[in-house]
């Protein structure tokens, strides 16, 4: 065969290979890196400004600094720019998972509905007072927002499990829920009263300013249960990007794989945005970018995917702040705005297509 | 040394029966086995059949077999686009089932795999920038890593120009001798099939219509009455059997 090597010109496959694992986990780091520094600017960020040396001794040192400091850091910023971190890594693992199993590249929490049934359910709290699930007064909103998310993602998931059902279906489905959500919503602004209506609008904007430290515990412990169950699947997951046919001959069983997946990843992005509202842009890009710069190893993707949805939050939260000093525009337009100029940019320029 | 023998084997799609009743002697380790019909006979669903894709009544029994997955399966389809090296492609073939630490022995799989098949110096591409050619040669060496048994390989030379579907069946063939190994391979060229493979297993319409070997199954009478041509069968300059299509009948 024309590809045969001979001894001369035979490059050495395992080097190339280690140089790319090599490559890959220098960028996992800078990624890294990039994500600490970003989470120091944010929390220098605010009315009262802080110089980041200051910052990294309130970190590290909390009872070495004043008292003032100690509080601002710890009390007020710490679970907003920490919360940036969980619900954009978060949304950005079940955008690429979502994207992975149904092989699309538009799949995100937002094109399947995730998100609109939580703004949903978030409206009727906030409108007219509904109560999904009574008890809890504090988490009425994110209670309804995540049961309405979790109630959209079995409708999918049970919809999926019909004979003939394929994953073009799956997707179709989504974009269906995103329009009977989408037309519920606009009924509920119709009648609600001005207020509720600004209330609802400003929910569905997202904003980080509603993290407190039990809403940040709540979704690190979710994020913390969700990513090892992912990553016991990430060879499988890998060869479900090589078409069902390809996977299902190495072993995998695509179906149950992608119901699996499906429950987990729903549960991951209904769990951030009940939390913070609707921030869609992330689920899309993150994983995206994490494509471009990582491959779609798993073992790479994964906390890649993870890595660029928290720095894209994070980043987005610093420019909320400084875009109109004094004021925190809410993040989900910031990342909107912001975000998806820089997408392109790295879309149209790369050398490649990523899908 | 593994043998693979079916025993009333059936098939079926929903209410559809797709195979009935394929029993066939033991194929051993070392053979090459061609697996021959006509479009729709039944050859892909007797491959999924055997992995257990498919429900259906009967036995598949192997026996002898050393590998932990014994046997490894190279679909027509030859994997989507997805933004992996050639490498990573095979790579993971090996690793289904096993942890995420890749050890060397993996590594050295894979090159051997890649060397097997002579596309070493793909394996840096980018599995979206191959030819048709090239993926399928790819998808050989994703089922040869895992070091099987028994391979089965769906028509594994439909995008291969004549200089590889030569070298591929001849390298398959010399793998089985070397390693083994059990080959089944549907193939649409019965030349290939008269060169290359030892036993040949005919179906048509889901049924089996003859099973032996390749030389004393592939006659003159049968190309006329299942492949519906008039041919010759006559000896090369090498002694091998040389199939000669006169006509579509």
């Amino acid at each position: 065969m024309s590809e045969t090597t001979t001894a001369a010109d035979a490059p050495d496959e395992g080097n190339f290979y280690r140089a790319l694992v090599i490559r890959r986990q220098l960028i996992l780091a800078a990624l890294t890196l990039a994500l600490a520094l970003s989470l120091c600017i944010d929390l220098a960020l605010g009315p009262a400004r802080f110089t980041l040396s200051q910052v990294i001794a309130a970190i590290l040192t909390p009872d070495a600094v004043s008292q003032p400091l100690r509080v601002v850091l710890w009390e007020i910023r710490m679970p907003v720019a920490l919360m940036a971190l969980v619900v954009g890594a978060s949304l950005s693992i079940a955008g690429a998972q979502m994207q992975t199993i149904l092989s699309n590249p538009l799949a995100s929490p937002f094109t399947l509905g995730i998100s609109a049934g939580a703004s949903f359910g978030a409206a009727l709290a906030l409108a007219f007072g509904v109560t999904l699930i009574p008890g809890l007064v504090d988490y009425v909103i994110p209670i309804n927002a995540f049961v309405m998310a979790m109630l959209t993602a079995f409708a999918i998931h049970l919809l999926s499990l019909k004979r003939g059902v394929t994953i073009e279906t799956i997707v179709l489905l989504g974009i269906a829920m995103v329009f009977i959500f989408n037309s519920l919503m606009a009924l509920i602004q119709f009648f609600a009263s001005q207020q509720a209506v600004s209330a609802v609008v400003f929910w569905t904007m997202g904003s980080l300013t509603k993290a407190t430290w039990p809403k940040l515990g709540i979704s690190v412990a979710v994020l913390a249960v969700v990513v090892p169950l992912l990553a016991r699947h990430g060879w499988a997951l890998t060869a479900m990007r090589l078409g069902d046919a390809k996977a299902e001959s190495l072993g995998v069983r695509p179906r149950a794989l992608r119901l699996e997946v499906l429950v987990l990843v729903s549960l991951l992005a209904a769990i951030a945005v009940a939390f913070v509202g609707t921030i869609g842009f992330i689920g899309l890009v993150g994983p995206h970018i994490a494509r471009l710069l990582l491959g779609e190893d798993q073992r790479f993707f994964l906390p890649g995917s993870a890595l660029c949805g928290a720095l894209l939050l994070s980043v987005g939260s610093v420019l909320s702040k400084v875009i109109i000093p004094g004021t925190i525009i809410p993040i989900g337009i910031i990342t909107s705005l912001v975000g998806i100029p820089f997408f392109l940019f790295l879309v149209l320029n790369h050398k490649k297509a990523s899908w | 040394m593994v043998t693979l023998t079916l025993d009333g084997l059936s098939a079926r799609y929903g209410r559809r029966q797709i195979l009935a009743g394929i029993t066939t002697p033991p194929f051993t380790g070392g053979q090459v086995v061609a697996l021959l019909g006509p479009n729709a006979a039944g050859k892909s669903t007797l491959f999924r059949r055997i992995l257990g894709l498919l429900e259906g009544s009967g036995e598949v029994r192997i026996e002898g077999a050393t590998s932990e997955r014994p046997v490894a399966y190279m679909p027509q389809e030859t994997g989507a686009s997805a933004v992996l090296t050639v490498y990573e492609s095979v790579l993971l073939a090996r690793m289904q089932g096993r942890s995420l630490k890749v050890a060397d022995d993996d590594l050295q799989a894979v090159e051997r795999a890649l060397d097997d098949l002579g596309i070493s110096t793909l394996g840096a591409r980018d599995i979206d920038d191959l030819s048709g050619g090239q993926r399928q040669l790819v998808s050989a060496a994703q089922a040869l890593v895992q070091a099987p048994d028994i391979l089965l390989l769906d028509e594994p030379t439909s995008a291969l120009d004549l200089h590889r579907q030569i070298s591929l069946l001849s390298i398959l063939r010399r793998l089985a001798r070397e390693r083994g190994m059990l080959v089944i391979a549907s193939l649409h060229d019965l030349g290939h099939a008269l060169r290359f493979t030892d036993e040949a297993l005919i179906l048509e319409n889901g049924g089996m219509i003859a099973c032996g070997p390749t030389e004393r199954v592939v006659t003159p009478a049968l190309l006329r009455q299942t492949f519906r041509v008039e041919a010759r069968i006559e000896p090369c300059s090498q002694g091998r059997p040389q199939l000669i299509v006169e006509a579509a009948v």
